[in-house]
């Protein structure tokens, strides 16, 4: 690929169910160090957009580039599923039920992938664990089993089990949206650390607030298309399209 | 003639030589149940066309036919082939097998069970298909089904005595050689239902701790 500073790039990505076509011609670029958010309605296809990223939900059309790399690139089978699983290592997802492991403690959750893929030996799991459960203020959970945490403390375990794979990019598919109201905010505390030390990321979100505090970029996603794109200031105080007005006047006002 | 229990003491040797070979066979072939089932589970579930199909011949042969006649088949069978195994293997490959199929069944359902998301968390963090499995979703799947598996290895334990047929000394057949002697078969049949009653209680305290281990981690 060339060498534009495009870290990940989408190029007219679609995707349909049979008839139905969920996401309809999108592009996106998000350079490193960037957080981008997206918002729009249910069924608007943000969620699709963002798990085709690390082709949970492969395309049906369209290129999905990371640092350089096609992510979905034609291979015959065994190839592709090598290099895709590659391609996961460098990209932490976050998902709205945590899918923590409840077989697992809170330290083996973290350390499982890394010991697997890495072959590190097992101080340097501990020592990761540790590092990374400091991070999201999840030490003294440790050797529980997800099942006696809280919601916020198994959103930020999940988190941690993310980030001990390295990745260069995290993507949040609702991060918040299953967790009681009081909850919510140790997450975002969490997300905003990350944004300080200037990970890159993509989030699919329902929170206004978060995203205009956060993200350089919003796009507002409605039936497969990005109805507009821009700056927080400008498309939560400024939006241009009617649509994008009457989802913010909805959801302002149901959040506030 | 009433029961006269006091013929009993002098056969005490050959019935509990009987209680430690039901022991043992019921442990083995409750192994090879269980890990054969976990495969067996696997393979039904995820394994290509061409090797699921001759697969669920085997399958049918084991949940559709006697089990009397599997031993039979596995025993006298297979010596005509040229595999001469002997009569506790032989034992031990019948029931295992057997119930492998029925634990398999089980675990089948508690794997499409397991929650999608585990999967895709497990991929998502880089690990294969395999991998995921194996690490967690069949664990999962496991920890779901030992209750249930916990019965059909008690079912195991009983249907352990019809390997006497083949010429293992475990308990039933123990107790029928010294039927054989003194013609008391009430005495000794009773002797050797409260043997498996015994047997029995010991595997539910062990069935009930294992469940107790996995209820911890929930």
């Amino acid at each position: 690929m060339s060498d534009t500073q495009n870290f990940v790039e989408i190029r007219n990505a679609r995707k349909s169910y049979g008839y139905i076509e969920v996401l309809k011609d999108i592009s996106l670029n998000v350079e490193r160090g960037q957080i981008v958010a997206i918002i729009g309605p249910s069924g608007s296809g943000k969620s699709t957009l963002l798990r085709a990223i690390n082709d949970l939900d492969p395309l049906t059309g369209g290129e999905v580039w990371l640092d350089g790399v096609q992510v979905n690139k034609t291979l015959p089978h065994r190839q592709y599923e090598k290099h895709i699983n590659q391609m996961r290592e460098h990209v932490g997802m976050v998902f709205q039920h945590f899918n923590l492991f409840p077989h697992l403690t809170v330290r083996e959750n973290v350390t499982m992938a890394p010991r697997l893929l890495k072959g590190i030996s097992k101080e340097e799991a501990d020592q990761l664990a540790e590092e990374q459960l400091r991070h999201v203020g999840l030490l003294d959970r440790i050797d529980y089993y997800p099942s006696r945490l809280s919601g916020g403390q198994k959103q930020r375990c999940a988190i941690a089990r993310a980030l001990a794979m390295k990745p260069k990019l995290m993507l949040f598919d609702e991060a918040t949206s299953a967790l009681d109201p009081e909850l919510v905010e140790e997450v975002n505390l969490v997300m905003k650390k990350l944004a300080e030390e200037h990970m890159t990321m993509i989030i699919v979100t329902h929170e206004m607030d978060f995203a205009a505090s956060v993200c350089d970029r919003v796009l507002f996603m409605d039936q497969g298309y990005v109805v507009e794109e821009g700056p927080p200031e400008v498309v939560f105080k400024n939006p241009k399209e009617e649509r994008t007005r009457a989802f913010l006047r909805k959801h302002l006002g149901a959040n506030k | 003639m009433g029961l006269d229990f006091t013929v009993v003491p002098a056969w005490i040797d050959t019935i509990l030589l009987g209680v430690v070979w039901t022991i043992a066979i019921t442990v083995a072939a409750a192994v090879l149940s269980f890990v054969g089932g976990i495969l067996f589970a696997v393979i039904a579930l995820y394994a290509p066309w061409l090797v699921r199909q001759p697969f669920r011949l085997f399958t049918w042969l084991f949940m559709g036919t006697p089990l009397l006649l599997q031993l039979f088949l596995i025993y006298f069978g297979l010596i005509q082939i040229g595999i001469d195994l002997p009569a506790f293997v032989a034992g031990v490959i019948g029931l295992g097998l057997h119930f492998a199929v029925y634990n398999s069944e089980l675990i089948q359902t508690a794997i499409i069970a397991v929650d999608r998301g585990q999967m895709e968390a497990a991929r998502t963090l880089g690990l294969s298909h395999s991998q995921a499995l194996r690490k967690v979703v069949v664990p999962q799947a496991v920890r779901d089904v030992i209750p249930p598996i916990g019965n059909n290895m008690i079912a195991l334990l009983k249907d352990s005595a019809l390997v006497s047929v083949i010429g293992v000394t475990e308990l039933t057949l123990s107790a029928q050689l010294a039927i054989g002697r003194t013609y008391r078969p009430f005495e000794f049949y009773l002797v050797a239902a409260v043997c498996y009653y015994i047997i029995n209680l010991g595997m539910e305290a062990v069935l009930r701790r294992i469940e107790r281990r996995i209820a911890l981690s929930r």
